[in-house]
């Protein structure tokens, strides 16, 4: 959801996208926010602290997030596309 | 002499802050067994003569992208006396563990806070000297892009270079794990860094609702591409022109009497070969000047991000990203300059398949060609459809060959790319952007240039008693020979001598036809419509449209991608192309026709 707070509880990915995943600040613990999600299933914009990212909806499928008060679920991927 | 390596994430003002330690003094270095171009420059810090290399940007010292493996390649072959860490202050937090992983290589490293002026703006406090004591190296805070605290950094820099060891090589084996160096940031971090907890909304998030919206974004895309386009090639052209203009009239004045005494053929090798080649390599200037202009101030403005976050649906099908697709827009202007620009894309197998693809865009070159032609043989009634249909299929090969070579091209690369805010760029940052650029062209594709150039004089004058152009030299000889080739597509001999002469630049095919049918103006529009029906001009436009790219694309292929094997490719995948549609297009209009 746009806006609606989060954290980033686990990162399961392969080791090279890990890496970038990582190095942009997707690292389990930290707070993250999606700010907006392009039309035509384009990419969605997520910020950490004061960075902005944009990931590919298949890359962001790899970040399990744990909504602020809500069941977690992953981000980008439509809620049944369970984590990767 | 000093070797100094400026290393950093991307994003963090590197080249900002290179670019104005060393002004346009920059060259391109060779390094073995580095395949892309690393910037050097020699400057004079303290009392030590210094070469500073740029490296690129990297986000991770163990990462896997072509980028980390050039830098860590470097580190590993080329002993440095001290590593530059540059590093957004306004991100510190998430840039310590690039710091932490460098430091553990053992060299001498000095770090750079950049952006200290956003980082003031955001209340970020960052206490330098207890930063430096923690991390145990020099620590200074900078704003690259006004040159703010650049005296007292170059005077850590200075003190560094005089205290530092022997130069020596990194080991890359001894790095620590991931989770080590991110318990050793935090640590570091908290005591010396203080973010507040709200930040104040910024001036980008208000306009990023609309840039960014789902709705707007993209026709705005547009409207800003074609802006700029219309600027790169208005304020081109007539510059272009001027340049030409230039070059001919020190050719009559200067250059003409300099060989009269020489033989007749020698004049026409100097004139007609090497001179024209050296003035169509300086009608490139001013484009590749104007556009990379435009070109510093979309990349340094954070536009170009964005451009990829609005086409990335799209293009991500066609296995390229929206940074491609603003060089593919460009190269409708020119395709030079837009393979030039592939470089801000970073991973090599999407450059190399951009610059595949760029050269099928209908560059402004080839449309002089094809008004010339479609005047003469079409009523106006039907000539914009004819020009329509060209630029579709025009657009038509590039997807097609993104389609087909995607496979080929894959890119290893994430698309995980920051959004940095929106900066103002400044003149300085734009006007050296343009400069390098066209020093770069220039020291590249000179050489190559020419050469073309010189090859098409000699295969339409030799032998030096025949006409030129004419069905008795080299080129209508080998017209002739390849006549069972391209008669099925309509081109005959004379066609074909057109043709060769367009591998120079595609504008000359009209002053081809001019000098092969010994006539000008409206005669020779007369003529070409005589001498073609309108099946054969469409047959010839498009080929003239996919056929091998000009031998100024080609020579900025080469250096872009370094590699002849590639280069080849790019010439003989076109040509292919070119021969299938003109073939599949001129059997069937003849087959519908008859």
């Amino acid at each position: 959801m746009p806006g609606q707070p989060a954290l980033v509880k686990a990162v399961h990915a392969a080791e090279h996208l890990a890496h970038r995943l990582a190095a942009l600040g997707f690292r389990s613990g930290k707070p993250l926010q999606v700010q907006r999600r392009g039309s035509l299933s384009g990419p969605v914009q997520v910020r950490l602290g004061t960075t902005d990212v944009i990931l590919r909806r298949t890359e962001a499928a790899h970040i399990e997030v744990e909504l602020r008060e809500v069941e977690p679920a992953p981000i980008g991927a439509a809620p049944d596309s369970s984590k990767a | 002499m000093k070797r100094v390596a400026l290393i950093g994430m991307p994003n963090t003002g590197k080249s900002t802050l290179f670019n104005r330690l060393t002004g346009a003094s920059a060259r391109v270095g060779n390094w073995p067994g580095i395949t892309v171009d690393l910037m050097t420059a020699k400057i004079l810090v303290g009392a030590h003569m210094a070469e500073l290399v740029d490296l690129p940007g990297i986000y991770d010292l163990k990462g896997y992208s072509d980028d980390e493996a050039v830098v860590r390649q470097f580190l590993q072959t080329t002993p440095v006396d001290l590593v530059l860490l540059i590093a957004n202050a306004v991100q510190i937090e998430r840039q310590m563990s690039l710091v932490l992983q460098m430091r553990a290589l053992g060299l001498p490293c000095l770090l750079l806070l950049n952006m200290a002026d956003e980082a003031r703006q955001l209340g970020i406090t960052i206490d330098a000297d207890r930063l430096a004591e923690q991390l145990a190296m020099p620590v200074a805070l900078i704003a690259a892009k006004y040159g703010e605290g650049q005296p007292a950094a170059l005077k850590k820099i200075g003190h560094a270079l005089a205290t530092a060891p022997a130069p020596a090589t990194a080991r890359l084996d001894a790095l620590a794990d991931h989770s080590a160096i991110e318990t050793e940031s935090a640590a570091v971090i908290a005591g010396t860094v203080q973010i507040p907890a709200r930040l104040p909304e910024h001036l980008s998030d208000k306009l990023d609702r609309v840039v960014l919206h789902p709705w707007v974004g993209l026709p705005l895309f547009f409207l800003a591409m074609f802006g700029v386009f219309q600027a790169v090639f208005l304020i081109g052209a007539p510059i272009q022109a001027g340049m030409v203009w230039l070059f001919e009239q020190a050719k009559t004045l200067a250059v003409e009497p300099a060989v009269s005494m020489l033989p007749k053929f020698a004049q026409g090798f100097v004139l007609d070969g090497i001179w024209a080649g050296l003035s169509t390599v300086a009608a490139f200037v001013p484009i590749i000047i104007v556009f990379f202009l435009f070109m510093a101030v979309v990349e340094d403005s954070g536009y170009l991000s964005r451009a990829a976050f609005l086409t990335d649906a799209l293009m991500s099908r066609l296995g390229l990203d929206g940074r491609s697709f603003v060089m593919i827009l460009m190269g409708f202007g020119c395709n030079v300059p837009a393979i030039m620009g592939t470089r801000v894309m970073r991973s090599r197998p999407h450059r190399l398949l951009s610059m595949l693809v760029i050269p099928l865009s209908l560059c402004s070159a080839r449309l002089q060609v094809f008004l010339f032609l479609i005047a003469a043989l079409f009523p106006p009634s039907k000539a914009p459809w004819v020009l329509f249909c060209l630029y579709l299929t025009s657009f038509g090969t590039a997807i097609l060959t993104a389609l087909i070579f995607k496979k080929r091209y894959v890119s290893t690369e994430p698309f995980v790319i920051e959004l940095p805010p929106y900066r103002l760029p400044t003149i300085r940052q734009i006007w050296l952007r343009g400069w390098v650029e066209v020093g770069h062209f220039l020291r590249r594709a000179t050489k190559m240039i020419v050469i073309g150039v010189v090859c098409v004089w000699i295969l339409t004058h030799v032998p030096f008693n025949a006409t030129p152009a004419g069905p008795d030299t080299l080129a209508g000889m080998l017209g002739s020979l390849l006549q069972p080739l391209l008669a099925p597509i309509g081109i005959d001999t004379k066609l074909t001598v057109a043709l060769m002469f367009g591998f120079i630049a595609k504008e000359i095919v009209i002053g081809a036809f001019a000098v092969i049918y010994g006539m000008e103006g409206a005669a020779l529009s007369a003529n070409m419509a005589s001498q073609m029906d309108w099946v054969q001009a469409v047959s010839f436009m498009l080929f003239t449209l996919i056929y091998t790219p000009c031998v100024s694309t080609i020579a900025a292929i080469k250096a872009e991608s370094k590699s002849p094997a590639f280069t080849v490719l790019a010439v003989a995948w076109p040509l292919a192309l070119a021969w299938v549609v003109s073939f599949v297009f001129y059997q069937s209009a003849r087959a519908l026709l008859a």
